[in-house]
């Protein structure tokens, strides 16, 4: 009897079919050659219906497991600066590090529209696969599905992250209090312009990239550097700078007021937004984190932040207030005052 | 961002702010409607007002064109992605506007309504050319910035027999809705809307020039300037209004001279006159039907006036009952004088027209302002004010300074630059 033999996926050339799907050969020879090619860790090779993983030693009395999980659907795939593969790993990262939570683990579920081209989806594989080896997190399950043509929009990306809570931390958009300094990682906009110059409709040229990046390193040096004293992390994605701190204003029950000339926004972001007719506090970021922090700890906190990759242009935006509304309220460059709302539909351009 | 920030510069604007208050006479009042959206938006979103003297007041005109759109003419667009298939082509800032029976153009949409934002015309003419056995129309709203790209379109689509290509022409006429509000009752005898003198549009006025605004200074004694959509722009053109006040002066000036010219975009105004022609009267929402205030596709271009290819006819419809956006584009109500502002009517749930786009008077003074709503009502200057003789009204023959002011007995005032819109006095 012959040895059996397999063809080997032809990524250059080949497209995702029904069969890939199906759970038999092709969606084994998928798996194997392409998922788990990229993503090879001792717990995927157990290949089990699901990851046994070693708990990290914590008091299991004070010792808390964080889970996260976040859906990708971005259009384009690919944009400058990242891409759907890279994004899906730093998203969960970044939901699982905002609690103060070290992340652990990650599953990734893919639901794939059928005739995508193996290459893109062997390009957006390896991005993940990197992403996930540079965040130090790995991804140890994970699971593929394929939709008929038409019913997706190439490849949609699920991913879920387990992280641990050291005893002691306890952060929350609960936990703002007036007085309270808000702190931002760096700038905001770059990651919504980077995709928006991409679309179809608008493309214009832009030297922006997405800002996309896993945060918990950052985290746990500010952590670090004043225990106690961080009370919220959050990382603005969609709506904005704007919607996250009314979320956090919400929560907490208390208002905010920022420094418009204090908020760094870069040129390029500044002037594509004023050609879009949008407003950068209301653009989404991947890359970057507001922290509300007590007072006194603050400046120990932001030089932390600046002595760090992703926080070198870290920046005291504004404060907490008491106010029975939960406005956000920001004092313009201009020299007047104004309401930060939340974000209302998508963010629509004006006319003229 | 360099040519944009120097407009936007606080240190300049406490300056013109500090020239505002040091000329603006304490024992008036000053009333300004600053007609179009775009102004609207700059007061509110870079905190002009309070940077104002008590005094000094800005009533928000009617120059939002989303906000002038009539609930059926969005049903007419509705129809024509529900019923008929065209693949519609809008502006962002037309999908949210309520419509009839519940729809919107983005529920349309949800409901199967081939419905797609764009940024110009010529993206709609774009989607035609991919799609050649759709039916492409697009949605054509705007005062006097948007009709000439809409112009260009209909010419081109003409030259080069794009076939399945059609325009819905809502484009409406600046001067004609200035003159509407002028000659309104509320203005001429009434008395309760006191304005004192217009800014100017900045976009419009590229393109027809500043001449058109002669007459609305010269029969109707309104100083007029026309300014930029930017805040220091709007700053300086008040402190100009305050001064031809004083002075008795009622001219049109020019503060937006980096782009507007007298006469105007010549080739533009060519251009429209070749495609369209006028209505003898079409309806806004809030001011009722305006005549001759807005343009149709000319008979020589017929094959791209959707109206005329789809047989659409116009049926007005009502607006919500409890909906004050009538009276606010008018002037005489605020975004605060109305019950449903901010309960029922929200950005996410806009009842009436003006609470959709940002420049609408009720989005931009809940989105940017409403924080103002919560303080206590500081007693304003005004209020400390003499009693004050009712003025005219009418206005035609009456100069700006004789009367001492426009502000009449029992008019409705607020206190907006001291920090209490939502305050009013009688």
């Amino acid at each position: 009897m012959k040895k059996n033999y397999i063809r080997p996926l032809d990524i250059k050339h080949g497209r995702i079919d029904m069969s890939h799907g199906a759970g038999g050969k092709a969606a084994a020879q998928l798996i194997e050659e392409l998922f788990l090619a990229a993503f090879d860790n001792e717990f995927l090779r157990q290949g089990d219906d699901g990851a046994v993983l070693a708990l990290p030693a914590f008091d299991p009395a004070q010792g808390r497991l964080v889970m996260a999980t976040d859906g990708h659907v971005i259009s384009p795939l690919f944009f400058p600066g990242g891409d759907i593969g890279c994004l899906s790993v730093h998203g969960t990262v970044n939901d699982v590090a905002m609690s103060g939570a070290k992340p652990l683990y990650l599953s990734a579920s893919f639901i794939i529209e059928e005739g995508f081209p193996l290459i893109d989806l062997q390009r957006i594989v390896k991005s993940m696969a990197a992403a996930s080896r540079e965040a130090g997190v790995p991804v140890v399950t994970g699971d593929t599905k394929v939709v008929e043509q038409g019913k997706g929009d190439g490849v949609f990306i699920s991913t879920t992250g387990v992280g641990v809570l050291p005893p002691g931390v306890s952060i929350s958009g609960r936990n703002a209090r007036p007085g309270d300094v808000l702190l931002l990682s760096g700038s905001i906009g770059d990651h919504g312009v980077a995709v928006l110059s991409q679309r179809e409709s608008l493309s214009f040229e832009t030297t922006i990239e997405s800002d996309t990046a896993a945060l918990h390193t950052l985290v746990a040096a500010m952590l670090a550097a004043a225990p106690g004293a961080v009370r919220v992390l959050r990382d603005p994605t969609r709506g904005g700078l704007a919607t996250t701190l009314n979320e956090v204003a919400r929560q907490s029950g208390v208002g905010m007021l920022l420094q418009e000339a204090a908020i760094p926004v870069k040129p390029q972001v500044d002037a594509a937004c004023e050609l879009l007719g949008l407003d950068p506090l209301y653009v989404a970021n991947e890359g970057k984190l507001i922290a509300v922090v007590a007072p006194e700890f603050a400046d120990v906190v932001l030089a932390a932040m600046r002595a760090h990759r992703l926080g070198q242009d870290a920046a005291r935006i504004g404060e907490v207030t008491a106010d029975p509304h939960h406005f956000v309220q920001m004092a313009t460059r201009f020299g007047g005052r104004r309401v930060v709302d939340w974000l209302s539909g998508e963010q629509l351009p004006r006319i003229c | 961002m360099k040519y944009i920030d120097e407009f936007r510069d606080g240190d300049l604007a406490r300056q013109i702010g500090a020239r505002i208050a040091a000329e603006a006479h304490t024992d008036r009042r000053y009333s300004f409607m600053e007609f179009c959206g775009g102004h609207t938006h700059a007061i509110s979103r870079y905190g002009v007002l309070e940077l104002l003297p008590p005094n000094v007041r800005m009533i928000h005109g009617p120059g939002c064109p989303v906000c002038v759109l009539p609930i059926g003419r969005i049903d007419l667009a509705i129809r024509l992605a529900l019923e008929r298939g065209a693949i519609l082509c809008t502006y962002g800032d037309t999908m949210r506007v309520p419509a009839s029976d519940s729809l919107s153009l983005i529920k349309a949409k949800a409901r199967g309504g081939d419905i797609r934002m764009v940024y110009s015309a010529a993206d709609a003419m774009a989607i035609a050319r991919a799609n050649p056995q759709r039916e492409v129309v697009f949605f054509a709203i705007g005062f006097e910035t948007t009709t000439p790209p809409t112009a260009l379109a209909i010419r081109d689509a003409a030259r080069e027999g794009l076939a399945n290509f059609s325009v819905l022409c809502c484009h409406v006429l600046t001067p004609s809705a200035i003159t509407h509000i002028l000659e309104s009752p509320e203005v001429r005898q009434l008395g309760t809307v006191p304005i004192d003198g217009f800014i100017g549009p900045a976009h419009v006025s590229i393109v027809i020039g500043s001449a058109p605004y002669d007459h609305f200074a010269e029969e109707y004694r309104k100083p007029v300037v026309i300014a930029g959509f930017e805040p220091l722009d709007v700053m300086q053109a008040i402190l100009m209004l305050v001064r031809q006040v004083n002075e008795g002066r009622a001219h049109v000036e020019n503060e937006f001279t980096r782009a507007v010219t007298p006469e105007g975009n010549l080739k533009a105004q060519a251009l429209v006159s070749e495609v369209f022609e006028l209505r003898p009267s079409f309806e806004w929402r809030g001011l009722g039907e305006v005549p001759y205030s807005a343009l149709k596709i000319r008979e020589a271009f017929a094959a791209f006036d959707a109206e005329r290819r789809f047989d659409l006819s116009y049926t007005p419809v009502a607006d919500n009952k409890a909906c004050e956006c009538g009276a606010i584009l008018r002037g005489v109500k605020k975004p605060t004088d109305c019950k449903i502002f901010g309960t029922v009517c929200t950005p996410e749930n806009p009842v009436g027209s003006c609470m959709v786009s940002s420049e609408g008077a009720c989005a931009a003074h809940y989105t940017y302002g409403r924080f103002r709503d919560t303080q206590p009502a500081t007693p304003c200057a005004a209020s400390r004010l003499p009693p004050l003789s009712p003025s005219a009204g009418g206005g035609r023959h009456q100069r700006p300074g004789e009367a001492g002011s426009s502000v009449p007995l029992g008019g409705v005032v607020s206190c907006v630059a001291s920090g209490a819109p939502g305050a009013t006095e009688s």
